[in-house]
């Protein structure tokens, strides 16, 4: 039977073009502001939510979205008061999330083989209820890049400057945050915690190597994504792996290959 | 002439330290002041204040005749070039669309940039002399050139006040000289200029008056009556400057002879 043939395959490839759309698109920030850090700091955060949700029997993506909401403002906030460094408050914020998930869950029974799939992504979990909620939050954050646009472009290039002209810095970096956050909580089922970070990384820094304009960048970075996820997703269907490093693996020998390519071209 | 920017007994403490002490100063219309000092004088403190990015602890700041942070649709009428070093050069970005961004006070949020918008920044760039660079990539021009678009990016909001902060850090004489003589013609459309610099020697050429400070003011007048007066003497700061960047260190090196004398 081919892969289409399989509805959950269906809806992963579904749920996988969206990730790899926006992971793409909102890895262009996150790689030109230097932050990959905080992608991994709001995957952990997203981690520990999912454990107290499956705790209290609620649904773990609420538990998620409302854990890495919550870190992306603490480090919107943290970030603006100077007493503390913005990476310090992630490092903090990162470890004892991922923590407290790995705690809780000990006390939940039954859940340690879904665990894995939290950790790692598994193609296999993605429902349909699962799949609108990612048709939401994509379109979401596709929103939000569109009507913001030339506000994160300023905030990313120059927040000095923006704040000279009267901008919100701190809300729009709050939002640009909580936008990592529901890219994070979108990947969660496909990719997994641990290495959501990587999908907001690398398809953005293969794209940085091929193109020097910002929009270009933008819209080659979601490509990229896309490609990389669906074709991580039919990989893992073939040779049976997690979905989550398959993709990753995949990804980063794409960015390898680029910079091997790029280096050997004048 | 009216006051442009007016601080009265501004006092400012940053992280239990003080570093304004006791501010009082104006810049009239149309003036062009440069604002001198050793590092870590509060130079780039005291533009911020005067944008209403750090809040006085005491004393009082008036911009075109308001606070600072009550200017509301006015503040598009203050033009800032930061210091480059704060900018990732890096970025992906065309010098036409930095120079946009120059407009994105006027536009406010949620607004996209019109044809107007871009023609605005298209004139500023033509006003600095890098019109043909519009397509270059940020990252490829030459630090004389970067500044002329930083500049450009400040004027495309056609502001009637200008601050720029050490505008010349990594730029060579010769082009540092020219963006100078730049600046005086961009105040002759009546744009008022308060600019912070190291350059205090060549700077003195162009400038109508020096404010030099270190934490205090300690001399604020003409460039002939700041190189030569006893003030700047005995601030030890300013003086070591002279002595270091030396243009015209005759002047530092014996502080009482006297200038307007020896001029004539």
């Amino acid at each position: 039977m081919s892969l289409l043939g399989y509805v959950f395959m269906q809806r992963a490839l579904i749920a996988g073009t969206l990730i790899g759309a926006t992971a793409g698109a909102i890895g262009v920030y996150v790689v030109l502001r230097g932050f990959s850090f905080i992608g991994a700091g709001i995957a952990h955060a997203a981690f520990g939510g999912v454990a107290i949700a499956l705790l209290l029997g609620i649904e773990p993506l609420w538990g998620a979205l409302a854990f890495s909401l919550a870190v992306a403002w603490a480090i919107a906030y943290t970030s603006r008061r100077a007493a503390i460094k913005e990476e310090v408050a992630v490092g903090i914020l990162f470890a004892a999330s991922m923590a407290l998930g790995i705690f809780l869950l000990s006390f939940v029974p039954g859940y340690r083989a879904d665990l894995f799939g939290y950790l790692f992504g598994n193609i296999l979990s993605v429902s349909s209820h699962d799949l609108l909620v990612s048709f939401v939050l994509a379109g979401l954050v596709f929103t939000a890049v569109a009507v913001l646009y030339k506000e994160f472009l300023f905030i990313t290039f120059d927040p000095g400057m923006a704040e000279v002209s009267g901008f919100p810095v701190g809300v729009l970096q709050g939002l640009l945050l909580s936008l990592v956050a529901l890219t994070v909580v979108l990947s969660l089922r496909v990719v997994g915690a641990v290495l959501v970070a990587a999908l907001l990384v690398i398809p953005a820094a293969t794209a940085y190597q091929l193109v020097q304009d910002f929009h270009r960048l933008l819209f080659l970075s979601a490509l990229l994504g896309i490609a990389e996820v669906v074709g991580g997703l039919i990989i893992s269907f073939y040779l049976d792996t997690p979905s989550g490093p398959t993709i990753v693996l995949l990804s980063a020998a794409l960015f390898a290959l680029v910079m091997f390519l790029r280096k050997r071209s004048p | 002439m009216k006051p442009v920017v007016e601080l009265v007994d501004v006092w400012v403490e940053l992280g239990g330290h003080t570093v304004l002490e006791a501010i009082t100063m104006r810049v009239e219309e149309g003036e062009f002041v440069s604002v001198v000092g050793p590092n870590g004088a509060g130079k780039t403190t005291l533009l911020k204040v005067i944008l209403g990015l750090v809040a006085p602890q005491r004393g009082e700041v008036r911009v075109f005749g308001r606070p600072p942070r009550d200017l509301g649709r006015d503040r598009a009428r203050i033009g800032y070039v930061p210091q480059v070093e704060e900018i990732d050069l890096r970025f992906p970005l065309r010098v036409i669309d930095v120079v946009l961004m120059g407009r994105y006070g006027i536009l406010g949020l949620g607004r996209r940039p019109r044809r107007e918008d871009r023609r605005a920044a298209l004139e500023a760039l033509e006003l600095v002399g890098i019109r043909e660079l519009a397509g270059k990539l940020i990252g490829e021009l030459s630090g004389g050139q970067r500044q002329r678009a930083f500049l450009a990016r400040a004027l495309a909001a056609k502001p009637k006040l200008l601050l720029l902060d050490e505008p010349t850090t990594g730029v060579d004489p010769a082009a540092s000289e020219s963006f100078y003589e730049l600046l005086r013609k961009i105040q002759e459309e009546d744009v008022t200029i308060l600019m912070v610099t190291h350059d205090v020697g060549v700077v003195s050429r162009y400038v109508d008056k020096v404010a030099c400070i270190n934490r205090r003011l300690v001399v604020h007048g003409r460039p002939e009556e700041v190189v030569t007066s006893e003030a700047l003497a005995e601030m030890y700061g300013c003086a070591a400057l002279f002595f270091h960047h030396g243009r015209i260190p005759h002047m530092v090196v014996r502080p009482h002879t006297d200038f307007r004398e020896e001029g004539k």
